[in-house]
């Protein structure tokens, strides 16, 4: 398992990597960084100063090899709008961007899960239909709408809830129930798909046939099984979520990633921009990981370590080792 | 229509006490074009310790006769009347809780394809020893034991280590061994075992078939065996029970079907079957093929491939009846099939083969 980890680290980094140089060739590619870090009213002499201060009368690798540095001690260089650390700014907003995220999907999948197989029990059938027009209307609202009407009917015609912020368990609701239609609308439609065939499959009539009860061979034989393609999509959402949910988090105020990215580039502040897409992508470079992670938890058939064991015994047999269990006919054994 | 089973002259085998009953069971399809009916007044019997052999081609109703009293029905299919006694109660009849209570202590099915019929997420272990975890309420640490037991009885080397393995590391053979397993759990009283072995290639099709004659003197168990191969019936069962278009034409103890067919059709399938025929004369077949299920004449359903066929035989469909000490079949000259040969031998074209 370490080794395939390692592996799979090694081979993800590299778009790592590319997102790295991308955000140093952005910064030099579109125009001098001078007219992109300072304000538009700055004097020319305040240009040649920050030119000279960041190097940049240097040659492109020297930039290159302080910029990379720079990454290495996370020095992404200071805000121009409040002086402090750009790093610091994005890792101090990232934490309620990954708990909303959480809240988001954890609820998300799993309303998801019970309604997606609670419609493939019959397919067609009313509950189906319901399902089915529920999870493509949660899907298909656009959440910049709901937010407003929320906070229209919620926070200020009825007073339940605050208008934005996150003081209190109040201030989530809305967010939350905001950001949850999109995931949920999508994981009940591949949820539902996935348990319809998996419930079809050979193996369920096995387990009606040791007397499984319904709750058993649905709960436990037919959602494991479907429980990867769903895995595959709430990945997708997630990493959605955790670049940030622009739209919603500037409506609602939340001091998340994605409306420090908006302010910044609002305001021209390049560095804690910069910061905010590197710290992004290595979010999502990790979460990468843990869902390929998922999938060997779920499916034995993915797991590296039993691959590795079966090459490793495949090559043993080919050289004639008898430690290789073989069906008894292969080798004349007697029942 | 077949009272006439339970009449003491009849009894096909009277040896051993009866474990299934089956009796007039029909079996409904629903398609989108209107309801085909797959089974049609099937009737047999399944004594203790003894073979019964569903025998017929692919689609005449054997497997689902299986299915249906296994009550493992696809939602499209349903039994539509008759009934399936286990030690003299009703499946039929049966709550869906009293059906899951008998699932695994009265009945164990082997499935045919084994290599998707074993739920690939879940270890073997888990998997053998669910069965005592649902009726018997046995610990995860009892269940796993007791997988190891079973293991060890179907033949699957070091269980002990095994038992945490999951289905795609065994072998096609070893799988089937994994299944016999899973059927015989609970010492059922019927096992029903549908087509067995037809995943398998030839050697382990043997070793699959002593092992599930082994359990079956061991437990003491009924066998319904489902197969579509002559040689299975011939070494393996006590009574065979011949299927046409999702009739029984002809049933009775495999001796005396075997040596003396009164239906053309079992007939026809015994001369197809290679052995003493001549070098260079080509192999026997049955001309025509069985009729579509929504397509079933009046009369007999043989009628369009049998020789014997005359006006009788498309106005009124011939009954079950004794032909012999203990055999019964459908047809109205059954005194007559013993004389003729009803198939045809030649080289089969390849246009022919290709319609």
């Amino acid at each position: 398992m370490l080794t395939y980890l390692r592996k799979r680290i090694i081979s993800s980094a590299l778009p790592l990597v590319v997102v790295v140089v991308g955000v140093f060739a952005l910064a030099r590619l579109t125009g001098n960084p001078a007219s992109l870090y300072l304000p538009l009213n700055a004097t020319e002499a305040m240009r040649e100063d920050f030119v000279v201060r960041n190097g940049l009368d240097q040659p492109l690798w020297i930039q290159m090899g302080r910029y990379f540095g720079g990454i290495l001690r996370l020095d992404f260089g200071t805000s121009m709008r409040t002086g402090q650390d750009a790093a610091d700014m994005a890792l101090r907003a990232f934490p309620a961007t990954l708990q909303l995220a959480g809240m988001t999907m954890a609820i998300a999948i799993v309303l998801a899960v019970f309604v997606g197989s609670a419609a493939a029990l019959k397919p067609n059938g009313i509950l189906d239909r319901f399902a089915s027009f529920l999870s493509m209307t949660a899907a298909s609202i656009p959440d910049f709408w709901l937010a407003i009407v929320g906070i229209w009917v919620f926070a200020i015609t009825l007073g339940w809830v605050p208008t934005s912020g996150v003081a209190g368990a109040a201030a989530w609701v809305l967010p939350v129930a905001t950001l949850v239609m999109r995931p949920f609308g999508a994981l009940v439609q591949v949820i539902r798909g996935a348990m319809v065939s998996s419930l079809s499959e050979p193996y369920i009539k096995l387990a009606r046939s040791k007397g499984a009860t319904q709750y058993r061979v649905v709960g436990s034989h037919a959602l494991r099984n479907a429980a990867a393609p769903g895995l595959t999509v709430a990945g997708d959402l997630t990493v959605g979520l955790v670049n940030g949910a622009v739209v919603v988090e500037t409506i609602f105020g939340w001091p998340g990633i994605g409306k420090l990215m908006i302010d910044s580039i609002l305001q021209r502040d390049f560095a804690v921009l910069q910061a905010c897409v590197l710290l992004t992508a290595v979010a999502i470079f990790i979460l990468n990981i843990l869902i390929d992670l998922g999938y060997a938890l779920l499916d034995p058939r993915v797991r590296p370590s039993a691959g590795a064991r079966g090459r490793r015994r495949a090559r043993s047999a080919r050289r004639g080792n008898p430690t290789e269990i073989k069906d008894p006919a292969a080798t004349g054994a007697s029942v | 229509m077949m009272t006439h089973l339970l009449e003491p002259d009849v009894v096909m085998n009277d040896s051993g006490q009866t474990v299934l009953e089956v009796r007039d069971l029909d079996v409904d399809i629903r398609t989108p074009k209107g309801t085909v009916r797959v089974v049609r007044g099937v009737g047999f019997t399944a004594r203790r310790g003894q073979t019964l052999a569903l025998l017929g081609e692919s689609g005449c109703g054997k497997s689902m006769t299986a299915k249906a009293i296994a009550g493992l029905l696809d939602p499209v299919a349903s039994v539509a009347g008759g009934h399936a006694f286990l030690d003299g109660k009703d499946l039929n009849t049966m709550s869906a809780r009293e059906r899951r209570e008998v699932a695994g202590p009265g009945l164990g099915i082997v499935f045919q394809d084994a290599l998707t019929a074993l739920n690939p997420v879940y270890t073997i272990g888990t998997q053998l020893g669910e069965a005592f975890r649902i009726h018997r309420g046995a610990s995860r640490k009892q269940a796993k034991a007791e997988a190891i037991d079973l293991m060890r009885r179907v033949g699957i080397p070091e269980p002990e280590t095994r038992v945490n393995s999951y289905p795609h590391q065994f072998s096609g053979g070893m799988r089937q061994r994994i299944l016999i397993a899973m059927a015989v759990a609970l010492s059922p009283r019927l096992l029903i075992a549908d087509e067995p072995t037809t995943a398998l290639d030839v050697t382990v099709q043997a070793q699959i078939m002593q092992l599930l004659r082994k359990l079956r003197s061991e437990e003491d168990m009924a066998v319904v065996l489902i197969t579509h191969d002559l040689s299975v019936v011939a070494e393996e069962a006590d009574d065979v029970c011949v299927m046409y278009a999702g009739n029984v034409v002809e049933q009775g103890s495999v001796r005396t079907v075997f040596a003396e067919p009164t239906h053309p059709y079992t007939k026809g399938l015994l001369e197809s079957v290679p052995g003493d025929s001549v070098r260079g004369q080509g192999l026997s077949s049955i001309p025509g093929s069985p009729p579509e299920l929504n397509k079933i004449p009046a009369g007999c359903v043989y009628q369009d491939r049998c020789p014997l066929v005359a006006q009788i035989c498309r106005d009124e469909r011939p009954q079950l009846r004794p032909t012999g000490p203990r055999q019964r079949a459908a047809c109205h000259f059954a005194e007559r099939v013993g004389q003729e040969t009803v198939s045809q031998t030649g080289v089969v074209s390849v246009e022919e083969e290709n319609q």
